[in-house]
């Protein structure tokens, strides 16, 4: 087991090497020069020439790629463009806002998608089924910020039980969750059409099974044959997939965080990209990359931990 | 496509029973029109389309024209939706904002889909080194959200419309790539591709002529789930205020602009909103049917 993690964990250092490669790249493509989109169309010829020489962009690339690689292996990720901080100082004040964001909402998706999906497919083909899969496609059609505008109208706007905008703050605890409701709804909801169609279509693939119409003629009720035997059997690829729905909240994130103007690692994105940080764009890349690697790794040793069949030895 | 046939039988007269020929194609036709789900997504579809081809004659105003002494003037029978703080017609810039929508989710679903179709095709009839380099950028690509993809591609590109539609079709791509990769797996091996193989065809040719015909229905039917989510990820990526740029009216741009006017004038955010939910359920609504024909386990 342990043999294994460390085998994934060397295995993903190559992957996270290409995609900081990818991202220096595409980065440098970005047309202008970032050091006069930092200081402005007014800055004089000297004070770009040395902002250049101080970002190092006066380097030829290939020297500018191993300081940036040397950097990063020393967890440096650089230093912002426009406010000129360390980008991690920026990144760890808003990290927790999205890591508490995403959190809430999965467990949100998780405790109603996968009881729908359970109860549309053992009732597959029935009004409840349909109700289910036309519900479950409303919300994959409908955009995390459209319900999370729909929420702010009524919740907010018209009821005022909750503040519309901000994040809060971690010292007072209760404004700060009061602050996470509706952002966390509207985004759980979101990914819970997404769970509950997975979890129908698992669950289907389950039911069919041998065992299960063994169990059934056993006598079994159809209570126990569910819950002991489809639903134990459901929840090893269920599991499986909990690291995709993270990566997705990690992504619809980024527009729940625009509309309830929520400090969080995709609107600090969206002002990098507006703005054209390169460097903060490129420390965020990264991270997402180093994020979605971890959580990948993470879900695998859920699972085997939850599946005795696979080991990796 | 290949023309198998199967054969159901249909009692006519008598003892003799007719054998009714029919094409796979005709086939997975009946299956589609059984689904009345994607039935009515098709008919939705159909209405789209034709009101972003009428918009200039079903749009009661001007989408453009700017008037600031009405600006965010209260619903009225003229202007059935209001106006928003430019004093332009709300209910205009829906009709033309679904000419932008569709025209920027089909051409980046189909930009997406030549290039993700050529990616996956040469890797997987070429195998080897240059195969597995390219698909492990296709999973790398795939591990990160659309939308942050989509984002740092304009970032990296700047705003506009075309800009806007590579970013898209970028974020498609490696999807079609996946596809299309595992067909031409799985066709290479064939007879006939042996065949033209053996008769000394250039590759150019084997590709083009019988991996991608036989490659080719299948991401046909997954590209319009895809334009689903292209639709999707142009509204939201208009919605943060990198879109097609001011004054062509988006409904992602509408979305945002009415968001500061939520409690007075809901319309102006709520209205362009159903819209968007409207189309994208259609193309959701279709291709979940065309999915269970491609699939019938799913069903």
């Amino acid at each position: 087991m342990l043999r294994h993690i460390l085998r994934r964990l060397l295995l993903a250092i190559p992957t996270l090497f290409v995609v900081a490669t990818i991202i220096f790249l595409l980065v440098r493509v970005i047309p202008g020069d970032p050091a006069r989109a930092a200081l402005g169309d007014n800055a004089t010829e000297e004070a770009v020439d040395q902002l250049r020489e101080e970002l190092g962009l006066n380097a030829p690339l290939w020297e500018q790629y191993v300081t940036y690689m040397g950097d990063l292996l020393r967890g440096d990720l650089g230093t912002t463009l426009i406010t000129r901080q360390p980008a991690w100082e920026q990144i760890e004040f808003v990290l927790p806002y999205t890591l508490e964001l995403t959190f809430a909402a999965l467990l949100i998706a998780l405790a109603l998608g996968i009881p729908i999906g359970i109860i549309t497919a053992v009732k597959q083909n029935t009004p409840i089924d349909y109700a289910g899969r036309i519900f479950s496609l409303a919300g994959l059609s409908l955009p995390a910020f459209y319900l999370g505008l729909l929420l702010m109208y009524f919740f907010s706007a018209r009821l005022g039980w909750f503040p519309a905008i901000g994040g809060g703050d971690f010292d007072d605890i209760g404004d700060n969750l009061k602050r996470l409701v509706l952002p966390a709804v509207s985004l759980g909801l979101i990914e819970m059409a997404y769970v509950a169609r997975m979890t129908r279509s698992v669950m289907l693939n389950v039911l069919s099974d041998d065992y299960v119409r063994t169990a059934r003629a056993k006598g079994l009720t159809e209570r126990i044959v569910l819950m002991k035997h489809a639903f134990r059997a459901g929840l090893v690829p269920i599991v499986s997939l909990i690291g995709i729905f993270i990566i997705g909240l990690i992504g619809s994130s980024v527009l729940t965080e625009e509309v309830f103007a929520r400090p969080g690692l995709g609107k600090l994105m969206v002002g990098a990209s507006k703005q054209r940080d390169y460097t903060l764009l490129q420390a965020i890349m990264v991270l997402y990359a180093f994020l979605i690697i971890v959580i990948n790794i993470v879900v695998d040793i859920i699972y085997t931990v939850v599946d005795p069949r696979v080991r990796y030895d | 496509m290949a023309q198998a046939t199967t054969a159901t039988t249909a009692n006519q007269q008598g003892d003799a029973p007719q054998i009714e020929l029919i094409s796979q194609r005709q086939r997975a036709w009946r299956t589609f029109r059984r689904n009345k789900a994607a039935m009515i997504g098709a008919g939705m579809i159909i209405i789209v389309v034709l009101i972003a081809i009428t918009a200039p004659l079903i749009a009661p105003h001007d989408p453009i024209e700017q008037s600031t002494i009405n600006r965010l003037e209260e619903p009225s029978p003229d202007y059935p939706l209001g106006r928003d703080d430019f004093g332009r017609d709300v209910l205009s810039r829906i009709i033309y904002g679904t000419r932008v929508a569709l025209l920027i989710g089909i051409t980046s679903v189909a930009f997406g889909g030549i290039l993700g179709t050529i990616m996956g095709i040469v890797a997987g009839y070429f195998g080897g080194r240059v195969g597995t380099t390219i698909m492990r950028l296709v999973d790398i690509m795939l591990s990160f959200p659309d939308l942050i993809t989509g984002l740092l591609v304009m970032a990296v590109l700047g705003a506009g419309t075309t800009k806007l539609i590579i970013a898209i079709g970028l974020t498609m791509a490696p999807r079609f790539a996946r596809i299309a990769y595992g067909s031409a797996l799985s066709v290479k091996e064939k007879e006939f591709v042996e065949a033209a193989r053996a008769l000394g065809q250039r590759t150019r040719i084997i590709l083009s002529r019988h991996i991608l015909p036989n490659v080719a229905g299948d991401l046909l039917v997954l590209a319009s789930l895809w334009t689903a989510q292209a639709i999707r990820l142009e509204a939201s990526l208009s919605f943060i205020g990198l879109g097609v740029p001011p004054p062509t009216p988006t409904w992602g741009q509408m979305i945002r602009d009415g968001t500061r006017y939520l409690t007075d004038l809901p319309l102006l955010s709520l209205a362009p909103g159903l819209a968007l939910l409207f189309t994208v359920f259609a193309f959701n609504l279709v291709g979940d049917g065309l999915r269970d024909v491609l699939d019938p386990k799913s069903r």
